[in-house]
């Protein structure tokens, strides 16, 4: 039995935001995996909900002309995974979204609850920020675009208001075209488990897949948000595929500053994130061609 | 042979089309809804509680507190009960309690129309408290001047003692020999059986019923009626199918305070269903113990003494209590007698951690861990095989326990070992994985063990069983032992068919237990019902089908020598059929002359105990950077004697083995040690491995006729969790060359020691 206030279900995304203007205290609840689990747990008891589940026009998965790739937030874990546009084109990014929780939880969880709720460990984020992906958010007064590099405020805090409804995660060409990526979920389980350690690596080789071109690292809980890795991207691109790998371990240790918690020690994290960070190149590196 | 054929589990199809019907599933009619009040201190004293806005709150139909209910302290545990004061379970438990002594002990109560009123209501409860310092762990517990956590044990050690067999001191002493010690420690975990402790509670007739999820019905009315200070007979417990318990519900729970809650409301019906997360900090878990040992031994790899000091950490409240520490110094001396002599110590502590109780193998898991873990280290100490090591000490045929008089009266231990070495390639792979470098390793590792079969003599073993026929021929069985998932209603049904002479298919098990009804018995745990619930139902099978055979003898007076099989009267020569027993039924019923309805009934007092064996061999592969253990392949080779049905012999190893290998790499009560709060009580935090975190698991046995139990068998239910954990450890530790001597060997674990053992 849960303890909610009232709930109402939204006809299309303009009446969720009048609703949501009309009561700026109500939640938005999509599939529902985050919300009510803090309902259960007391956090949100007694909330009032705005339900943005089943709109249509939040759903699908669609390549613009322009090559750019826009997911519909309401598209769950499972519908990305399976995705023929994502499969042919960002394959990483479904591999990831097949990491979260388990089979039900991927049926239900969408992506954009994934990234709305601001969480360091959500699993399909750090791609999302490796991808240099920009989210296109409705409000009263129309849409506005924000790239992912300025969406995470702090821990559960995004550029979202409270009357705005996340439309678009939009995965622009340049971020992707030409990258091989890999995502690594660090866990104490191999399912229905949360990070301990994300990791997203995206790479660009040279013609003969000898060096490296662009290389774009990203963390989930490396940080209160989801990061980038700019010091190792540094240190691993444009090198030989060898030297950058040697690299970019070590120079992920500049760019990031895990906290001990109960869950894991700073000490711990810090090892992960310099081991991982060089598996995921290689990984990616060796699905783009690269002998490593 | 109804005994030995993999019969299909007689509640197979009714669980798995979820027809099967649960505690939840059963009341009909409205229920009021219990909610509990924790504390949010670990020790100390709740000074006042203002429940005003509680009760103000509409659909709230009564709030209790510490300072209404019954002070009448009572034992939890699922012991049988014992008519020697001196043996007696320690009674230290309130319904709701003043003295807070764990983090969120329970200190009131809401009742109210629905779960959300009373959850809500549970928020406008204000308390005020007065706190003492936490002392999670023995040592602080110990210190001079600690708060005593019980007014009777001033110094919180809630028992201590010491045994001593032989001369070890001579031999510990001795410089001819070789000397050893070891430091090895297990940590707290949970059962996280899928349904999690529930009950109702009403009144009829001035008497209270209540219905529960528990392993020991007829334990739990006798708790109740202590608890509440009324008769025992005013209590009717009701055990339906319930979704495991693994020891957490041998124990007298929540339903005390449920069945005093349906008395303070006029009788209605109140419902107390406990969250995960309640489960998790409110109920039990099994021992953290941390362990001391010497060893001395002789050139030739012999055992020749051990000392072992045990220190358990009890939590809040006695529960169980000194029983586990003591079953886990006796196990670890059993296993490989020592030549010359041992002593154990003993302590049972009490600390401000939730209570930890019985949990599958009762103090055996965690003395196994120390017990091989020591075993693996002498032998690569001195460059022993360690196979062979152990093979030199085993307990032998004929071994008789020097202070309760157990007895080996069966092992085949040996050849349990034999069996796993070459499943798993011992030799072979011993050698092959002798020098790696390397970031990712592999090693094999193995460990064995000896378990009890129930708890006789240290405690009563009793049993009964009753057996009625149906005027089809077919019989039901109703017992006092519990199905709890385990496969127990099978089982019985093929013993009971097996000693009356009947096919299983026509045994109806009774499989709740409803006290008012059904025969005594103290219930499911210590690996006890197939041989001590066995034995009666072999009496009671015996003497129906005497009564079967007396009456066909009847009907049949010319006829020879009468014999009863798969449900004919045959003549006993030639097997020629006489009479069905449909139709011996149908006369007895109905007869004109004799009209009887058969049926027999029977108590067995228990007073036989006996060793069961095995052995788990793991091989791993360690990824060392980033310490991650993966089980490659794993197998438990058990001695059980005679298997009733092999089929449900081998879910119960699978079970069990999944049980070891989180016990081995990831399961673990994390606590915040200035508040005492309980950090991961929910199955998200608390890594309880899932099926893609296992290998296939493969369960072997050897099969020899135990002489003691009623038909050759002997304890199965605990054993398969208990070697897994320190194979595994013992596997990394040939993998890598890093002893790791506590649990869990999680990641963050394994990378501090690779890192102090310069792998990384």
């Amino acid at each position: 039995m849960f303890d909610i206030s009232s709930i109402y279900q939204a006809q299309s995304v303009a009446d969720a935001i009048r609703a949501l203007e009309q009561d700026p205290g109500a939640l938005v609840i999509a599939g529902g995996t985050d919300v009510l689990i803090k309902v259960r747990e007391g956090k949100l008891a007694g909330c009032r909900l705005v339900s943005i589940h089943g709109l249509e026009e939040l759903k699908g998965i669609s390549q613009a002309p322009n090559g750019d790739i826009e997911i519909g937030p309401l598209s769950t874990f499972r519908d990305v995974t399976y995705d023929k546009i994502i499969r042919a084109n960002v394959p990483v990014l479904g591999e990831a979204a097949d990491m979260a929780g388990g089979p039900q939880l991927r049926a239900a969880g969408t992506i954009g609850g994934n990234v709305c709720n601001g969480i360091t460990s959500a699993d399909t984020a750090s791609t999302l920020v490796a991808l240099e992906a920009v989210l296109r958010v409705r409000g009263p007064r129309g849409e506005r675009e924000v790239p992912i590099s300025r969406w995470y405020h702090g821990v559960g805090k995004v550029d979202l208001a409270p009357y705005e409804v996340l439309t678009k995660i939009v995965l622009p060409r340049k971020g992707y075209e030409g990258f091989t990526g890999h995502y690594i979920k660090y866990a104490m389980r191999s399912a229905m488990d949360i990070a301990t350690l994300g990791v997203s690596c995206l790479a660009q080789l040279s013609q003969d897949k000898r060096e490296t071109r662009q290389v774009r690292l990203a963390f989930g809980v490396a940080g209160p948000v989801p990061m980038r890795a700019p010091g190792a991207e540094a240190a691993a691109s444009n090198r030989p595929v060898e030297q950058a790998l040697a690299a970019i371990g070590p120079a992920a240790l500049g760019d990031v500053s895990p906290r001990s918690s109960w869950r894991a020690s700073r000490e711990f994290r810090l090892q992960l994130v310099e081991e991982l960070s060089a598996r995921a190149l290689a990984e990616a590196m060796r699905k783009g061609g690269a002998q490593v | 042979m109804e005994v030995g054929r993999a019969y299909t589990r007689v509640d197979a199809a009714d669980k798995v089309t979820g027809r099967a019907r649960y505690t939840d599933d059963l009341h009909d009619g409205p229920m009021l809804v219990a909610k509990i009040l924790h504390s949010t201190i670990a020790n100390g004293w709740v000074k006042s509680i203002d429940t005003a806005a509680a009760r103000a709150l509409p659909g709230v139909v009564k709030v209790l507190t510490c300072f209404d209910a019954p002070q009448i302290q009572y034992p939890t545990p699922g012991h049988p009960w014992s008519t020697d004061p001196g043996h007696q379970d320690v009674a230290d438990r309130l319904l709701l309690t003043r003295r807070v002594r764990i983090y969120g002990d329970d200190i009131a109560v809401v009742v109210a129309e629905d779960e959300v009123t009373a959850r809500r209501a549970l928020k406008l409860i204000r308390v005020e408290y007065e706190s003492c310092p936490v002392m999670l762990e023995p040592e602080q517990a110990m210190e001079p001047g600690a708060v005593p956590i019980h007014e009777e044990h001033p110094d919180n050690i809630l028992k201590r003692t010491e045994t001593v067999v032989g001369q070890p001191d001579e031999a510990l002493s001795d410089p001819a020999l070789l000397h050893f010690e070891g430091h090895y420690q297990t940590q707290q975990v949970q059962h996280c059986h899928i349904e999690n402790p529930i009950s109702y509670a009403y009144m009829e007739h001035g008497r209270i019923t209540v219905v529960t999820s528990t392993q020991i019905p007829h334990i739990v009315r006798r708790v109740i009626g202590q608890a509440l200070g009324i008769g025992w007979g005013q209590i009717r417990v009701i055990k339906p199918y319930i979704g495991g318990g693994f020891g957490n519900k041998q124990e007298v729970l929540y339903e005390p305070l449920n069945a005093w809650l349906t008395t303070q409301v006029g009788g209605r019906c109140v419902k107390l269903d406990v969250s995960r997360e309640e489960t998790f900090q409110n109920t039990r878990s099994r021992h953290p113990i941390r362990f001391d040992i010497k060893a001395a031994v002789s050139s030739q790899g012999r055992i020749m003494a051990r000392e072992c000091v045990a220190i358990s950490n009890q939590g809040g409240y006695a529960s169980h209590g000194h029983a586990i520490v003591a079953n886990a110094v006796n196990g670890f001396r059993q296993t490989y007698p020592d030549a010359v002599g041992h002593r154990s110590v003993a302590y049972t502590v009490y600390t401000n951690r939730p209570a930890p109780g019985a949990m599958r193998g009762y103090g055996i898991p965690q003395c196994d861990f120390a017990g091989e873990c020591l075993m693996e280290d002498i032998a690569r100490e001195m460059n022993w095989d360690p196979y062979q090591f152990r093979l030199k000490n085993i307990m032998p045929l004929g071994y008789v326990d020097p202070t309760n008089g157990i007895t080996c009266y069966s092992t085949a231990l040996a050849r349990c070992m034999e069996k796993g070495r070459d499943f798993i390639r011992w030799d072979e792979l011993r050698a092959k994985y002798q020098n790696q470098t390397g970031p990712v390793r592999r090693g094999v590792g193995m460990a064995v063990f000896s378990y009890k079969t129930g708890v006789y003599p240290i405690s009563l073993e009793t049993a009964s069983a009753r057996i009625v026929l149906n005027q089809d021929g077919t019989v039901q069985l109703q017992l006092g032992a519990t199905e709890i998932g385990q496969g127990g209603d099978t089982v019985f049904c093929q013993m009971a068919a097996q000693a009356i002479g009947l096919p299983t298919e026509r045994v109806n098990i009774v499989s709740t237990q409803d006290t008012d009804t059904a025969p005594f018995d103290t219930g499911a745990y210590a690996s006890r019902q197939t041989y001590v619930t066995g034995k009666a139902i072999k009496k009671a099978g015996e003497l129906f089908r005497e009564k079967v055979l007396s009456y066909a003898r009847e009907m049949l007076p010319q006829a020879g020598e009468l014999d009863l099989r798969a449900g004919e009267i045959v003549d006993g020569g030639s097997g020629e059929s006489l009479l069905t027993l449909e139709e011996l039924a149908m006369e007895a019923f109905y007869s004109l002359e004799h009209s009887v309805h058969i049926t027999a009934e029977v108590t067995n007092h228990c007073k036989e105990n006996t060793f069961a064996f095995g052995c788990c061999f793991a091989e791993v592969e360690v990824d060392i950077p980033v310490g991650k253990v993966k089980v490659l392949r794993i197998v438990n080779v058990h001695d059980s004697g005679r298997l009733i049905n092999p089929k449900l012999a081998e879910a119960q190893v699978h079970g069990g083995m999944s049980m070891g290998i989180g016990y081995a790499l990831s399961e673990e009560m994390k606590f915040d040690p200035a508040t005492g709060r309980l950090l991961n009580g929910n199955l998200l935090d608390y890594k309880l491995p899932t099926a893609m975190d296992h290998p296939e698991l493969t369960a072997l046995f050897v099969e020899d006729e135990d002489p003691s139990g009623p038909f050759g068998n002997k304890a199965l239910g605990e054993p398969p969790a208990i070697p897994v954990a320190p194979a595994i450890r013992n596997a990394v530790l040939h993998a890598t060359g890093v002893a790791v001597n506590t649990l869990p060997l999680s990641p963050q674990r394994l990378v501090e020691e690779f890192r102090k053992g310069g792998l990384i």
